[in-house]
C-alpha cells in the first residue's frame, strides 16, 4: 500500500465526482420527473410533456451516461494517483 | 398446431436450451462456481446480472402496473434502473477490492462482529424471502396460463419446478446459462412490441413509438390514449395524480433497495479487476434499459389496445357484445385467460354488451343512467396477465404467444433460483458454517443450504396463495426491507471510518423492524388478510404507504447508527486501516472465500 489515499487528495476527487454524479442522478429522476414536472409542463414532447418524457425515458439515458462517465473518469483518476491495479 | 402445443414447445426448447448449456459449461472446476465472474468480460457479466436482476416483476407485471396507472407509476421505470447509479457510485469498486464473497461477510468484517454478520443474514434473509413471494406469484400467473390451469394450481406447480430447478445446482454460477436466459428474456419482450408498436404508429422502435403519431386518429398516441380514457371515467394517462411526497419515497425505496439487494451485489465480488467492476454496472444498466425503455410503450398501447377491443366503434358507441367476445377469434384470449381466474367479465344489465368503464367516477353517472349501464362489467382483469397476454390481445402470430410464455418463466425462474441460493448459501455459509457449528463437514452444509432452500419455497409460496399485492408491488415490499437494512450498513462501512460495531447493529435492526412492522400494519401480519390495522389508501404515517416506507427505514438506518457510534468508542486501528485500502483499487487480489 502506497500513502493513504486521504492525504494525497485521492478520496477527495472521487468523493467529489461522485457528489456531482448523484446531484445529476436526483436532478433527471426526483427533480424533472416529479417535483419539477410542473415547471416543464410548456414544453410538448410527442403528446405529453418534457417531465413525462424524463420520468419514463430520460432519467434512464442520464444513468447509463452518469455511470459510464464516472467509470471513465475514476479509471483515469486511479493512474493520475498511481493507484490503479497493475 | 394449437397455441397450448405451440407454448408447450417454446417453452420445452427453452428449458433445453438452459440444461444444455449447464451441462456444457459445468465441466468446469467448482471454484468456477464460486467466482463465475471471473475471466468473464464485463459485457458478459453485464448481461448475466441483467438476468439475474430482471425478475417476473420487471417482465410479467411491470408493464401492467404502468398501464393501469400511467405515469403515476413512473416510479418502477426510475426506481429500478437508478439504483444502479448508486451501486456504480457507491458500492461495487470497494465490495470488489473487499474481496469476499457475500454481502454478510463484508458486514461481519467491516464492523468486526459476529453479531453484525448475524443480523446481516436475517436481513438477507427477509427481503429475499419476500422478493421470492413476488416470484411465486408472477410463476403462478406465467404457468396458470401456459398450462390452462387456475391461478392457484400454476402457482404450486410452478413451486416443484423453481425448486427443482434451483437444486439442479451451480446454474445461477453458471454465467452462460444466465446469458441465454438473458437473450429468450429480451427477445420475447421487445419482439410483441416490436409489432404492436408498427400496428399503431409505423415505427418499429417502441420507445420512439410511445411518443409518435397514433396512424389510425392522426394524432399522438399518448393524447390519444389520454382522451379515450379520459371519456371512460378514468385518471389521464399522462397526468400527475399520486401524491408527491408517496411517489417520491416510493423513487428512492426502490433504488436504494435495488443497491441493497444481496444476489445483485454479489455478481460485482466476482468480476476480474476493480476498474471491471464500475463498468460492469454500466453493462448490466445498458442490457436493463433494453427492457426498461420498451416497458412504458408496452404499457401504453396495451391500454390503448384492450380500451379498443372493448369499444370497437369507439368509446361513444356501443360496447362490445357477449356473442362476439364468445365467438369472435379475435377475443379468444378473454376465453383462455377467463380459466385461469383472473379475468372477468358479467353483463350486469342484460343488454347483451360489456361496458367497460369507471362507475366509480361521478361524471360517468349521467351518461351510464342515460344508457342503461349498471356499473363496469368487466369486473376483473389483474394487471399481472397484461404483459402475457399483450400478444395475443393484438391478435399476433401463435409462435410470439410461446416466446413470450417462455421468456416470462425464464425471467421468474433465473431470479427465484438465484434468490434461493443467495438465501440457502446465507444460511449454510453465513449462519452454520460461520457462526453456529464451524466443524460441519462439506456434505452437512450442502444438506442444510438443501433444506434451507425447500423451507424457503415452502414458505414463499404459502405466503404467495395471498399475496400482498401484485408481483411488482410484493417485489418492490423486498427492495423497501433491503434498502431499510443492507445499503446502509454497506454504505457506511465504506464512506465513514467512525461508525461502529455497536452502531451498525442498532441501524440495522432499527430499520428491520421499524420497515416490517410498517409493512405487516398495513399488509396484514404475514401478509394474512384482515389483519391490518391501516391501509395504504390512509396510511399510518402521512401519506407514506408501505410499499415507500424504505427509504424512511433506510434513513432511520443511518441516523441510528451514527448516533450510537458517536457516543461509543470508535473502531479498532486495523479496521481504520481496512477502510482506507478498500478505497483504493491497488492491491486487489483475486477474490478469496474462506473454506
Amino acid at each position: 500500500m502506497s500513502e493513504k489515499p486521504e492525504e494525497s487528495g485521492y478520496w477527495a476527487a472521487n468523493i467529489r465526482i461522485v457528489t456531482w454524479c448523484l446531484v445529476i442522478w436526483a436532478t433527471v429522476s426526483f427533480g424533472f420527473g416529479i417535483l419539477l414536472r410542473p415547471l416543464l409542463s410548456g414544453i410538448p414532447v410527442g403528446g405529453t410533456d418534457l417531465g413525462f418524457w424524463f420520468a419514463q425515458q430520460g432519467s434512464i439515458l442520464v444513468f447509463l451516461a452518469l455511470i459510464f462517465f464516472y467509470a471513465w473518469r475514476m479509471n483515469r483518476l486511479d493512474r493520475e494517483f498511481g493507484v490503479d491495479e497493475q | 398446431m394449437d397455441q397450448f402445443t405451440i407454448n408447450l414447445l417454446f417453452v420445452g426448447a427453452s428449458f433445453a436450451l438452459y440444461i444444455g448449456i449447464a451441462i456444457w459449461a459445468r465441466a468446469g472446476s467448482t471454484s468456477e462456481f464460486y467466482a463465475a465472474g471471473r475471466g468473464v468480460h464485463p459485457v458478459t457479466n453485464g448481461m448475466a446480472t441483467a438476468a439475474d436482476w430482471m425478475s417476473a416483476a420487471s417482465f410479467i407485471s411491470m408493464a401492467g402496473l404502468i398501464a393501469f396507472v400511467g405515469y403515476d407509476n413512473s416510479s418502477y421505470l426510475m426506481g429500478w434502473t437508478g439504483g444502479y447509479v448508486l451501486l456504480a457510485l457507491l458500492l461495487a469498486p470497494y465490495l470488489r477490492k473487499f474481496g469476499k464473497f457475500t454481502v454478510p461477510e463484508f458486514i461481519g468484517d467491516r464492523f468486526y462482529s459476529p453479531t453484525a454478520r448475524m443480523v446481516a443474514v436475517i436481513c438477507l434473509i427477509v427481503a429475499s424471502v419476500t422478493y421470492v413471494i413476488g416470484q411465486m406469484t408472477g410463476v403462478g400467473v406465467a404457468f396458470g396460463r401456459f398450462l390452462e390451469v387456475s391461478n392457484t394450481t400454476g402457482l404450486l406447480i410452478g413451486a416443484v419446478v423453481v425448486f427443482a430447478y434451483a437444486v439442479f445446482g451451480g446454474m445461477k454460477g453458471v454465467t452462460y446459462t444466465q446469458v441465454a436466459q438473458y437473450c429468450v428474456l429480451i427477445t420475447a419482450y421487445t419482439i410483441p412490441a416490436i409489432f404492436i408498436s408498427l400496428q399503431l404508429t409505423g415505427n418499429p422502435v417502441p420507445a420512439l413509438g410511445l411518443f409518435a403519431e397514433h396512424q389510425a386518429s392522426g394524432e399522438p398516441l399518448l393524447m390519444k390514449l389520454d382522451q379515450i380514457v379520459r371519456e371512460l371515467g378514468f385518471a389521464e394517462y399522462t397526468a400527475h395524480h399520486a401524491d408527491t411526497l408517496n411517489m417520491t419515497l416510493f423513487t428512492l425505496s426502490l433504488m436504494i433497495g435495488t443497491a441493497g439487494l444481496p444476489h445483485v451485489i454479489m455478481r460485482f465480488f466476482t468480476v476480474p479487476r476493480v476498474a471491471d467492476a464500475r463498468w460492469s454496472a454500466g453493462w448490466a444498466l445498458v442490457f436493463i434499459a433494453l427492457l426498461y425503455l420498451t416497458a412504458p410503450a408496452v404499457g401504453a398501447m396495451a391500454r390503448l389496445n384492450i380500451t379498443d377491443q372493448f369499444w370497437p366503434q369507439g368509446t361513444q358507441g356501443e360496447a362490445v357484445s357477449v356473442e362476439t367476445i364468445e365467438t369472435d377469434p379475435a377475443y379468444a384470449w378473454m376465453m383462455t385467460w377467463q380459466k385461469t381466474g383472473l379475468l372477468g367479465w358479467e353483463d350486469k344489465n342484460g343488454d347483451g354488451r360489456i361496458q367497460y368503464y369507471n362507475d366509480a367516477n361521478p361524471a360517468m353517472a349521467e351518461r351510464a343512467a342515460e344508457a342503461g349501464w349498471t356499473g363496469n362489467e368487466l369486473t376483473r382483469f389483474n394487471q399481472d396477465i397484461l404483459v402475457l397476454a399483450n400478444p395475443e390481445i393484438a391478435n399476433l402470430p401463435g409462435w410470439v404467444i410461446g416466446l413470450i410464455a417462455a421468456g416470462g418463466l425464464a425471467a421468474a425462474l433465473s431470479t427465484a433460483a438465484g434468490l434461493l441460493l443467495a438465501i440457502s448459501s446465507a444460511v449454510s455459509h453465513d449462519l452454520l458454517k460461520g457462526q453456529l457449528t464451524p466443524n460441519m463437514s462439506e456434505k452437512a452444509e450442502l444438506l442444510s443450504a438443501r433444506i434451507a432452500m425447500a423451507a424457503a419455497i415452502a414458505v414463499a409460496t404459502w405466503l404467495g396463495l395471498n399475496p400482498p399485492g401484485f408481483a411488482a408491488q410484493t417485489v418492490a415490499l423486498a427492495f423497501g426491507i433491503a434498502a431499510a437494512s443492507i445499503f446502509p450498513a454497506l454504505m457506511m462501512g465504506i464512506f465513514s471510518k467512525r461508525v461502529n460495531n455497536l452502531g451498525a447493529v442498532a441501524g440495522m435492526l432499527t430499520g428491520l423492524i421499524v420497515t416490517v412492522v410498517y409493512i405487516f400494519l398495513h399488509k396484514g401480519w404475514f401478509f394474512v388478510p384482515g389483519t391490518n390495522t391501516f391501509t395504504d389508501a390512509d396510511p399510518l404515517f402521512l401519506t407514506v404507504q408501505s410499499t415507500s416506507f424504505g427509504a424512511i427505514g433506510a434513513i432511520l438506518n443511518f441516523a441510528v447508527a451514527i448516533a450510537v457510534s458517536r457516543v461509543t468508542a470508535a473502531p479498532p486501528q486495523e479496521i481504520q486501516d481496512l477502510v482506507e485500502s478498500v478505497r483504493v483499487p491497488r492491491g486487489a487480489g483475486a477474490a478469496a472465500a474462506d473454506h
